[in-house]
């Protein structure tokens, strides 16, 4: 066996939490997770081998970055998700490992909402956040890639809805890649009380060209009794950027959990994105769309666990595989012992533009309980070339019929999409994808 | 007169390594009305597909030009741009893209970037001809064919044609299927197109689209060639005592390409 090469060592990570004024709880999971990291697997996603992939080696773990004072001095990309700078916005801009902006409305601070960046979060609100930090959604020893994750974490952000607040407005994230050395262990925690309801939406974005970067991203949704949380996402990393991407939430009894996920890096990346169906009643949908171009090798992994009864729990993903890009879709709704009168329904379509774009989708149910509705529906297959020469022959070039037959794939997952902002966002990421 | 011409000299065409149509000859200018007739199975709709360029068909001898220009040298989209259209007896249906997208795209790919049709125009003149073809509004926003009846299908296509407004027009058996009201409003609409520029090749095997849209010029199609040619009174022969006259005139025992 070849032996792992390590960015940082143990005194990086005690020099790091130092600096960052850590509580020394959050320096132990550290220690831990780093101690454990060696000798832990990589995670395995079906039918994509990612054992030569990189999510070790990078430049500097601790990049310091300039700030932003406004909006308007970011890079385009970014404004052009966040829109005209008011008062009223909440939103958090990263760049690369270090907090930059943060608008929080007075409505919401009055009501008691936490939003902040990960280091004031551990340093500031330490009880709750370590509650909640990798202890019951996503655990640091469940493989390589979360060890590394809780051993390195340097970004992020926290988002705190307490009971019976309900926000209105979508609550922003932007994290910014704009140094091509710094590698990226971002954590996201979302936790909704009860009662509560929240849209939460973020992007990804690079606007570096990388020789070879590492992001590790992990988000955790903590959904209580009867909450609402919509969670967006639009990821948009750079080429030769390598993304272990874990977006994983629990949900109390009566709480519904949405995702709407545009997945369009353009390096490789291993997605996961499973919802536990705890409490009663409760409901998961996951959305999401898939733009694969170039080179990029992808797996997608969506997971829906019925623990609770009378849940449900529904997965769309449509993916368009260009140029010579790879991607698997597994999708899994399982359905525990106990778990009666639950329902899983879930449909993968992949459609393949070019000879050597490859796409797969694994439809797998797993039922443990009779008394239980589930369903799948699952299609991997090439552009139709009568669709094209009809297109074309009414004059339109081989490459807007191509884009019109994109968007018309993407469309019903795209036009179902339950927020708005993403849904914008995502047609116009796609329309760029597809041109070039 | 800006009028074309569209000229088939001895054309071939194959499927799957098959010989489907063997020698056709035929002109269509502009301000002429041709029909194509002629029992199942003759090569009528592989004629349609050659000339705009279908993947499946090769042509393997002859040629086709459009005002002298080299039509097979062309991608399918530069035909249509050139100023060819046809109007599918299958058309193909696409998911999330709307009709109004579409035949906008299909306007503004004749256009200039930066000169692209205004939407309030495009609207108007789309309003219009969905009026005159007696369509639902909502057709606009529907998705390109997906769900369409297949009158709706029909006068989809005419509402291209109207739309475009192309030099030579192809019509695949724009009749089949058609009940005699909406056969009459499909007419009413290619009627419209009627000029002294605009040239129309109908393919058919029924005499009753004739009554609406009368023929300049009736062609019979049997083992892939163009057998006989005539006026609008051929057409009425034709309806009247059938194809065996012709076969039998011609020594034909089999109508049907072998």
């Amino acid at each position: 066996m070849t032996e792992t090469k390590w960015s940082v060592d143990e005194s990086a990570i005690r020099d790091f939490s130092a600096a960052n004024n850590e509580p020394e709880w959050l320096l132990n999971v550290r220690l831990d997770a780093f101690s454990k990291v060696e000798d832990l697997p990589l995670p395995k996603p079906d039918k994509t081998k990612i054992d030569k992939w990189n999510f070790t080696e990078f430049g500097a773990h601790d990049a310091k970055s300039a700030t932003f004072s406004t909006i308007s001095e970011l890079p385009e990309s970014a404004q052009a998700v966040i829109g005209e700078e008011h008062d009223e916005q909440n939103v958090y801009v990263q760049r690369n490992s270090t907090p930059a902006i943060l608008k929080l409305s007075n409505e919401l601070k009055e009501a008691g909402v936490i939003f902040t960046d990960f280091a004031t979060a551990a340093k500031e609100h330490s009880d709750l956040f370590q509650k909640y930090f990798m202890q019951q959604v996503v655990k640091a020893d469940e493989h390589k890639l979360t060890a590394l994750h809780a051993a390195l974490v340097n970004g992020g952000v926290f988002l705190y809805v307490p009971k019976n607040v309900e926000i209105k407005k979508p609550v922003q994230a932007v994290f910014i890649h704009d140094d091509a050395q710094a590698a990226l262990f971002n954590h996201v925690i979302v936790a909704a009380e009860a009662n509560s309801s929240v849209t939460y939406v973020e992007n990804y974005i690079s606007t570096v060209e990388t020789e070879q970067s590492v992001v590790n991203i992990i988000t955790e949704v903590i959904a209580g009794d009867n909450s609402q949380v919509s969670y967006g996402a639009v990821d948009t990393l750079g080429e030769n950027t390598t993304t272990y991407v874990n977006r994983r939430g629990i949900t109390a009894p009566n709480a519904r959990l949405e995702w709407s996920l545009g997945m369009m890096n353009d390096g490789n990346t291993v997605s996961e994105n499973v919802t536990n169906l705890i409490g009663d009643g409760s409901f998961a949908d996951t959305k999401m769309v898939v733009v694969g171009r170039g080179k990029q090798s992808q797996n997608f992994t969506t997971k829906v666990v019925h623990f609770g009864k009378h849940t449900e729990g529904y997965i769309l993903k449509h993916g368009v595989m260009k140029d010579e890009a790879k991607s698997i879709f597994n999708g899994i709704g399982k359905i525990e012992h106990g778990a009666s009168k639950s329902n899983a329904e879930q449909e993968s379509r992949v459609l393949m533009l070019s000879e050597k774009a490859r796409g797969d989708a694994n439809p797998i149910l797993l039922i443990d309980e009779d008394d239980v509705t589930a369903g799948h529906a699952a299609s991997v297959g090439r552009v139709d070339p009568l669709q094209l020469y009809y297109l074309m022959s009414r004059g339109i070039s081989q490459q807007e019929a191509e884009r019109l037959v994109i968007h018309g794939f993407l469309a019903p997952v795209v036009n179902k999409l339950p927020i708005e902002n993403v849904k914008k966002q995502l047609t116009g990421v796609i329309e760029r994808k597809v041109r070039q | 007169m800006a009028q074309s011409t569209l000229t088939i000299k001895d054309l071939h065409v194959a499927i799957d390594g098959k010989e489907i149509l063997k020698g056709v000859n035929l002109e269509i200018k502009g301000g002429e009305f041709h029909a194509i007739m002629g029992p199942n199975g003759t090569g009528k709709s592989t004629l349609s597909s050659a000339i705009m360029g279908h993947p499946k068909y090769e042509v393997t001898q002859g040629s086709i030009t459009l005002d002298g220009e080299d039509v097979l040298e062309m991608e399918v989209d530069e035909r249509a741009r050139a100023g060819l259209f046809l109007a599918m007896q299958y058309p193909s249906e696409i998911t999330g893209v709307t009709n109004a997208e579409f035949l906008r795209s299909a306007v503004n790919a004749r256009r200039e970037e930066g000169d692209e049709i205004s939407l309030m125009k495009f609207i108007r003149q789309m309003d219009s001809n969905m009026d005159m073809l007696e369509m639902d509004q909502d057709m606009a926003q529907r998705y390109l064919n997906e769900g369409f009846s297949g009158g709706e299908k029909k006068r989809n296509e005419i509402l291209q044609l109207m739309t475009i407004e192309p030099k030579i027009a192809i019509l695949d058996e724009i009749d089949s299927g058609l009940d005699i009201d909406a056969l009459k409003v499909v007419s009413k609409g290619i009627n419209k197109m009627r000029n002294e520029e605009f040239g129309c090749l109908m393919i058919t095997h029924y005499q009753r689209l004739l009554n609406y849209i009368t023929p300049d010029h009736v062609h019979v199609m049997m083992q892939g060639k163009i057998v006989k040619s005539g006026g609008a009174e051929l057409a009425e022969r034709l309806e009247a005592e059938g194809y065996d006259w012709i076969k039998q005139e011609l020594g034909i025992e089999d109508e049907t390409v072998q």
